[in-house]
């Protein structure tokens, strides 16, 4: 709880500097100030309370995975101060949208209450929302705002009505009372109408086949820096609060319904990797390469008991190799209007360092070992053997041989073709988050305990 | 001292040489390497004098993972194999000029050092992470230093890296359904196991397309022959002096002892294979006209023999197969040593272009005949005491094996004497060519002094391999 009023606290903070003229500040505090709230939430996390009639209720799940948000929050605000630095007039308000959707991404892990978690959605869809849009004068970037918008507040409806349909089947908002209902024999045909509401308004959030149409379009078109935060911090989010969901209201217990996520899982992946494979664009094809990961992370639905620190460690693994990859793609193209691969030719000649920072990125997320990337598809494929999915798992590992091609293509790139021009400049904050991401996503490929026993 | 050492002489060896410059990289390379062999003699001596070499240490909780380095006979063999080796072929490149040196011999280095983990490692994940890690570098090096156009490099090297990987992902699900029935990867626990026909045979299968793959045993081998032509030499020797001895180990140590109701079951099927690539590799080694894919499908057919060897499940076929590869690892470094010394000379690989070299380098002459008898097993060799042991195990499971493998010997004998012949004799070449220097000709007595010795005297390695043999045969017939 007092994680989510810091973090309010601070995005009115951050308007209030806008007042104040002091923009120059706004980055450097912004980053002490949410590592201040890492610091809380840490502290926080292994006494479990609830709060306000369990609307926010703080457990060991919901303070890991904000930890997590927090911590990409950080580097993406980090990469806010060079992205923005020719916008310098609207930083504060970009930097506040995003504490502030930081805020919906916590009170979507830690909700008690479906209003809460609704509340919570919205908030960060808004944000989202904004962000998209939020190159005024491109006409690109209207357009993925408007596209998301609309899909997305589409999205939003199915939810809210299937929470409509809990709430006439349970007679409650509140997950624990609906949680104790759910146990009975007879359950009013609402309820599972209802989760299945719920978890396809998810699912289009996760950006999951059937439900992912938007998502191309989107992060091709939105501004690099929005790019990444969608990619990395708003998957996490969605998927993490579906894994809450479903585990939370013991829905998964019929078998049809694992059989859905099977087959989506396995279509994400399939359709995913393969539409990749096409792709000249870079943020395009990291846009599909996050599907076919929605679709290895979906897989932790299936172990719902015993899967959350999996869950966990992909969604880290994923989204700091995200982090890793995205800070090259914003240095490489930045000042061009598109970031098709051609951009990244000779990279490996002209600045070493960032391209082999790329390519261990592209190395994790295609699950090459030492890097964390292997070790989270490795507790995946074994709780989902344990689970009775084998067939899942020998689809997954074809997917993870396909994914390899394209991840390669951008890799051969960098190190086999010749610089089309010079890149100067060395922006030592965009260095400094790949690095560190990077280091991150090593660290917890050779220490995967640290992580994977955080939720037990 | 614990073999552990190794492994962080040689990862150490890898970030030093990055850091030392292009200049003096090789140098330190150099060293690193002398260091790591001269340790993997003491550790076989420790080994000898009966001392505990082993080192285990928890890695993960959960899954339980130890970080577990085995040291058996078998495996200090091959730790030796792999540290002399890669001493040998960082001297063996000193005469040649690489640009960003420090990052080639770097890359070098830690492949060593993921080849000696996956040698040593006795957790099946340590195993396959380093399994999968030497890969990386060898994709590097030949993309970024090999030779040719670079477009049809990177199809050889993609397709070379999506096969291996491909191969290994599917030994990594096994690895994960072996995880869920025993609860450890440690290969004395998954001994234990009793795992029934059917999920054996899936599980050798599983392993199998990762060692068919790495081996490569047709039909497999298609990313062979084109990787190994555009690969710098370094990296040749590496991949088929080391590297395709790390997919003949695993047979040995992990799938048939793992697996063996199924090896057993299938027997004739996996010797027919392993047969089938000495005769095919034997027959398109007739046909090339570039010297680097010529000695590809040489080796192909080599290894061939071995894998069949292995497959026999005999004390004899697994004996010959372990003295084969190392005889092979040798003997074939020194074949592509001899390939890229006249490369330097006469910057061309097309035989047909060569010719007429023995009056103008008698002794580089001499040095290169001795090797190709050695590949084509002539007695006093140490190549000839391998294959004489696989073919006499083959012939105990069935006399057209022998037979069949046998023709390694005499197709052998045709295609290198051929192209010895083509490169070497004939009117004296236009083309001036030098001797070989001081280093080359050390580099080359080093590999023939080691294939002589033992070919004479192979009872220092008997010794040190039957025991483990032993342990693993016991493993494989404990069920029947």
């Amino acid at each position: 709880m007092n994680t989510l009023i810091a973090i309010i606290g601070l995005g009115v903070l951050c308007l209030l500097f806008e007042i104040f003229n002091l923009r120059k500040a706004i980055v450097p505090f912004t980053i002490i100030g949410l590592l201040g709230v890492l610091g809380l939430t840490i502290s926080e996390m292994n006494t479990p309370a609830s709060f306000y009639n369990n609307m926010i209720v703080v457990s060991k799940f919901s303070g890991a995975f904000s930890s997590l948000f927090i911590v990409l929050t950080i580097f993406l605000v980090a990469l806010g101060h060079n992205f923005y630095e020719h916008k310098q007039s609207k930083i504060s308000d970009f930097i506040a949208i995003k504490i502030f959707l930081l805020a919906g991404a916590v009170a979507m892990v830690s909700f008690g209450n479906l209003a809460m978690f609704f509340l919570g959605i919205e908030v960060l869809s808004i944000a989202l929302y904004i962000l998209a849009a939020s190159d005024r004068l491109s006409l690109k970037s209207n357009e993925a705002g408007m596209k998301y918008f609309l899909m997305g507040s589409f999205a939003s409806g199915i939810i809210l009505f299937g929470i409509c349909l809990i709430y006439g089947a349970m007679g409650s908002f509140d997950v624990t009372e609906i949680s104790e209902l759910s146990q009975s024999a007879e359950l009013p045909i609402w309820f599972p109408i209802g989760i299945v509401l719920l978890t396809i308004g998810m699912l289009f959030k996760v950006a999951a086949v059937p439900f992912h149409f938007w998502a191309p379009d989107v992060y091709e078109g939105s501004p690099a820096l929005t790019t990444a935060l969608m990619s990395t911090l708003a998957k996490v989010v969605a998927i993490a609060t579906l894994f809450k969901l479903l585990s939370v209201m013991n829905a998964d217990v019929s078998e049809s319904f694992q059989l859905v996520v099977v087959i989506i899982s396995m279509a994400s992946m399939t359709v995913g990797n393969i539409m990749a494979l096409r792709q000249v664009n870079v943020k395009r094809m990291l846009a599909f390469s996050g599907i076919s990961h929605a679709g290895f992370m979906l897989m932790t639905l299936l172990s719902l008991s015993t899967a959350a620190g999996s869950l966990l460690y992909y969604t880290s693994a994923y989204a700091l190799a995200g982090i890793a990859a995205f800070s090259v793609v914003l240095y490489v193209c930045k000042n061009r209007d598109n970031e098709d691969i051609v951009n990244f030719h000779g990279l490996g000649k002209t600045n070493p360092l960032l391209a082999v920072i790329l390519t261990a990125a592209l190395l994790s997320m295609a699950g090459i070992p030492i890097f964390a990337g292997f070790f989270a598809k490795l507790v995946l494929f074994s709780d989902t053997i344990k689970a009775g999915y084998l067939a899942l798992v020998i689809v997954a590992v074809i997917n993870s041989i396909i994914s390899v091609g394209y991840y390669f293509k951008l890799i051969l790139a960098m190190f086999t073709k010749d610089a089309n021009e010079t890149r100067t400049g060395t922006p030592v904050i965009i260095y400094a988050v790949a690095v560190l991401a990077i280091v991150l996503n090593i660290a917890l490929g050779l220490f995967p305990s640290v992580v994977l026993d955080l939720i037990s | 001292m614990n073999v552990s050492l190794i492994s962080i002489i040689l990862l150490v060896g890898a970030f030093v040489t990055f850091l030392s410059g292009d200049k003096l990289a090789s140098k330190v390379a150099l060293l690193f390497s002398i260091v790591a062999a001269a340790a993997s003699i003491v550790i076989l001596n420790q080994y000898n004098l009966g001392q505990n070499a082993n080192f285990i240490q928890q890695w993960i909780a959960q899954p339980n993972i130890s970080f577990a380095l085995k040291v058996d006979g078998l495996s200090i063999a091959m730790l030796l194999l792999t540290t002399v080796l890669t001493a040998v072929i960082i001297l063996s490149s000193l005469g040649s000029k690489f640009e960003n040196a420090k990052a080639f011999y770097a890359l070098v280095l830690f492949m060593a050092f993921a080849m000696v983990g996956t040698f040593l490692a006795s957790d099946g994940l340590l195993y396959y992470v380093f399994w999968e890690l030497a890969l990386v570098p060898i994709y590097f090096i030949a993309l970024l230093w090999g030779n040719g156009d670079s477009e049809s490099r990177k199809r050889a090297v993609v397709k070379f890296f999506i096969y291996t990987l491909a191969g290994s992902l599917f030994m990594l699900v096994a690895f994960v359904y072996m995880y869920q029935k025993a609860g450890s990867l440690l290969l004395e626990d998954l001994y234990q196991l009793n795992l029934s026909a059917d999920e054996q045979f899936w599980i050798f299968l599983a392993f199998f397309l990762a060692y068919a793959i790495k081996i490569p045993l047709i039909p497999f081998h298609t990313w062979q022959a084109a990787v190994y032509q555009k690969a710098p030499t370094v990296g040749t020797m590496l991949l088929s002096g080391i590297m395709l001895k790390m997919g003949l180990y695993s047979v040995i140590r992990w799938q048939l002892p793992l697996t063996a109701l199924a090896a057993k079951e299938y027997m004739f099927v996996f010797i027919g294979l392993g047969i089938a690539g000495v005769i095919y590799g034997s027959i398109v080694a007739l046909r090339q006209r570039d010297l680097k894919k010529l000695l590809a499908y040489s080796s192909l057919a080599h290894v061939g023999l071995i894998a069949a060897g292995t497959y026999t499940l005999t004390l004899d076929g697994l004996r010959g197969a372990v003295l084969q590869m190392i005889a092979h690892g040798f003997v074939v470094v020194g074949l592509f040593y001899a390939a890229e010394v006249l490369f330097r000379r006469y910057e061309t690989r097309l035989i047909s272009e060569m010719g007429g070299v023995r009056t103008q380098a008698p002794k580089f002459s001499s040095l290169f005949l001795i090797l190709v008898l050695a590949s084509v097993a002539l007695p006093t060799t140490f190549n000839f005491i391998g294959e004489f042991t696989v073919l006499y195990s083959l012939y105990g499971i069935n006399v057209w094996f022998a037979i069949l493998g046998g023709t390694t010997i005499i197709l052998g004998a045709y295609y290198m004497l051929k192209m010895y012949q083509h490169v070497m004799l004939g009117e004296t070449n236009s083309k001036v060519f030098a001797d070989v220097t001081l280093s080359e000709a050390f580099t080359f007595s080093i590999i023939i002094g080691v294939l002589f010795f033992f070919g004479m005297y192979p009872k220092p390695i008997t010794d040190l391999i039957t025991p483990s043999l032993e342990e693993i045969l016991t493993q494989i017939n404990r069920i029947n």
